[in-house]
């Protein structure tokens, strides 16, 4: 079973859901990432989500978009993001890491030198947002060959025919958008949410993680409710753009600790 | 395999094109896809398209034999595809008509569109008014500096424009924007494309409505000259008027299509819009083409003197042409684009769009090695009103 796999395991037999906070490697700095990484976990990460900076991030919203702007100013790539994972493995084998980008990078370096290099690193999932299962084209199975889960998404437009196809091409989690429109809008309607997972679930037996619009332990708290892992992205992101340099992974570390006491709330 | 046959189901064109984009986005185009199907199959909507074209457009447009070019250049006979003679002043009002009536068949009261020189936001922000719809357009703000005549025109037929800040200002983040604003209202909203390029079925059905150029093209030659020209020469920014003249042509494998790209300050600069020529294969605003990157993946500025040429990627289906050797590509710089900018202005009394002067260049360096009953086609895409500031300042003259 995959790192993600174990990790839900364990979170099932605990009663607890899964907090899956999102950075952008290189943001701030290059060398503030794998401290970040840390921060996350000993916060109570459950798994961490790593944005590799891409130039036209045509789903992310302003925070997610100015932080990719930032790391490739600090000249931030592929191969520095999977250098970034290997320097955090030297100490934390446990926490899952999932890798979230856009194709072309990745492309670029080629899926089947990518899968080798991120497996080596210690990547346990990657989720190329604009690749839906019908173009992954043996890239999904790439990455499966090489002990790395693809992630696919499900949005409040995925149509419930298609669901069970998404599902059957997943590895690790899926991940459903919580809302219509980029990364940190903030027009969330949590009883839809739920009644979108219950759909979900129907048909697939992944564990479902939700994310977009999570701003709030309480918000969190909600979603956890019916969620098996929240993702918190924009809210994070843009704590670490309004940080002094020397206060920034405490405040996230902060951040973050609010948002596990959140999620850990739905289940008491 | 039958080009015609081309995209398959799922919109590519060999390798290139496809679906790349958020799964937000999977159902709208799969809605687009079946209800433009159906619509080609529908008689009524395309009796209503060609009604449009002839009636709101001016088309069919006219070929005109440039005699006092051609014999400036020494060589073939020039002849130019007048899409600049179009309501709007340009080949993409073919192309938003088409899609404003896919819109109003959908049920879509809202239009967005991405601009780079301004011609396709006019266009779109036109059709928006003719068929009672609310439309944005996103513009580069880089764009909206230097296509202010453009802004202004779109402004006075009701659309709103939003210009675009991110990244380097320009069409590539306009369409992101746009891509955005979508995947955002994706119910209400019909995106209108403005290029041969983007997830399937956009660049098919761009191409579809565009092919009116070609057929026209391919009926007005005989007439004029007896016969298909040697050779047809189409800008290519996305691509979309030479997808559109191209795509009837290969139909005639003796015609030689040549697609010019903006070799902006030269290739060898690095400072150019010539993905064919100098790119390569990438993902991109939905699909898989060449594309202008740099070692590790990231798409990098582009520079040319047209707005509309100023875009690192290009539509897919030049992409497999490029492949398939079924047209030739090559990339005519600025200095060369204004030169022949001039040239049509001093011999023949019409002001091309600096988009359109990149395929006279061409011409210009073509005609002379070629005999004087041979006959070269330019597509000249567009009017160059919308270009004269751009021209004025680079020769020291503010207007």
């Amino acid at each position: 079973m995959s790192r993600i796999g174990q990790t839900f395991t364990v979170l099932k037999a605990q009663n607890k859901k899964a907090l899956i906070p999102f950075i952008t490697a290189g943001d701030p700095g290059k060398g503030m990432t794998v401290p970040l990484m840390h921060a996350l976990a000993e916060a109570g990460a459950d798994i961490i989500e790593l944005g590799v900076p891409f130039s036209d991030p045509m789903a992310d919203g302003p925070v997610i978009q100015r932080a990719s702007e930032r790391a490739l100013a600090n000249k931030v790539g592929l191969k520095d993001v999977l250098a970034m994972v290997a320097e955090f493995r030297k100490t934390n084998d446990k926490t899952p890491v999932v890798l979230m980008g856009y194709a072309n990078p990745v492309e670029h370096m080629g899926y089947e030198k990518f899968a080798q290099e991120a497996k080596a690193a210690g990547v346990d999932g990657v989720l190329t947002v604009d690749i839906p299962p019908e173009e992954s084209l043996g890239v999904a199975d790439v990455f499966v060959a090489h002990g790395l889960d693809p992630i696919f998404l499900l949005s409040p437009t995925t149509p419930e025919s298609r669901v069970a196809k998404v599902a059957e091409k997943a590895r690790g989690f899926v991940y459903y958008v919580s809302l219509k429109g980029v990364t940190g809008a903030g027009h969330l309607d949590v009883e839809e949410v739920a009644s979108k997972i219950a759909m979900i679930r129907s048909h697939c037996s992944l564990p479902v993680g939700v994310g977009f619009g999570i701003r709030d332990a309480e918000t969190a708290q909600r979603m956890a409710g019916f969620a098996d892992a929240v993702v918190v992205g924009s809210r994070i992101v843009n704590e670490i753009e309004n940080s002094p340099e020397n206060e920034v992974v405490n405040r996230t570390r902060t951040l973050v600790q609010e948002l596990r006491r959140g999620v850990d709330a739905a289940m008491k | 395999m039958n080009l015609n046959d081309l995209p398959d189901s799922r919109g590519h064109f060999g390798p290139y094109g496809g679906i790349f984009v958020a799964e937000t986005l999977m159902a709208a185009l799969e809605e687009l896809r079946v209800e433009y199907e159906k619509a080609k199959a529908d008689p009524a909507f395309m009796a209503e398209f060609e009604y449009e074209l002839k009636h709101y457009v001016g088309r069919p447009s006219p070929v005109y034999h440039a005699r006092r070019l051609s014999e400036a250049y020494g060589g073939a006979q020039i002849y130019l595809k007048r899409e600049d003679l179009n309501h709007t002043g340009a080949h993409k009002i073919n192309n938003t008509i088409g899609q404003a009536l896919l819109a109003r068949r959908m049920g879509k009261k809202r239009v967005i569109a991405e601009t780079g020189a301004g011609q396709h936001g006019v266009a779109s922000a036109t059709v928006a008014a003719r068929y009672g719809m609310e439309c944005v357009v996103y513009m580069g703000a880089e764009d909206v500096a230097r296509q202010a005549p453009n802004v202004y025109r779109m402004k006075l037929l009701g659309a709103t424009v939003v210009p675009v800040s991110s990244g380097s200002k320009t069409l590539k983040d306009a369409l992101n924007e746009a891509m955005r604003d979508w995947v955002t209202n994706v119910e209400s909203t019909f995106y209108i494309l403005g290029t041969a390029a983007g997830p399937h079925p956009y660049p098919m059905l761009v191409r579809d409505f565009q092919c009116v150029i070609g057929r026209e093209c391919i009926a007005q030659m005989p007439e004029l000259t007896g016969r298909q020209p040697d050779v047809v020469i189409a800008c290519v920014g996305g691509g979309s008027n030479a997808i559109g003249i191209f795509h009837p042509y290969l139909a005639h494998p003796q015609v030689k299509l040549i697609g010019v790209e903006a070799g902006g300050s030269g290739i060898a600069s690095g400072k150019h819009a010539a993905p064919l020529s100098a790119g390569t294969p990438g993902v991109l605003h939905g699909f898989r083409s060449y594309l202008m990157q740099d070692e590790n993946g990231q798409i990098i500025e582009t520079h040319s003197v047209s707005a509309g040429l100023d875009y690192p990627g290009v539509g897919p289906e030049h992409s497999w042409l490029k492949d398939a050797h079924k047209a030739e590509y090559v990339a005519i710089n600025d200095d060369e684009a204004l030169d022949a900018f001039a040239d049509l202005c001093k011999f023949e009394g019409i002001i091309p769009a600096l988009e359109s002067s990149h395929a006279v260049a061409q011409a210009k360096k073509l005609a002379p090695t070629m005999k004087k009953d041979q006959i070269i086609l330019v597509n000249l895409s567009g009017r160059g009103d919308k270009d004269i500031n751009t021209v004025a300042k680079l020769s020291g003259i503010t207007l």
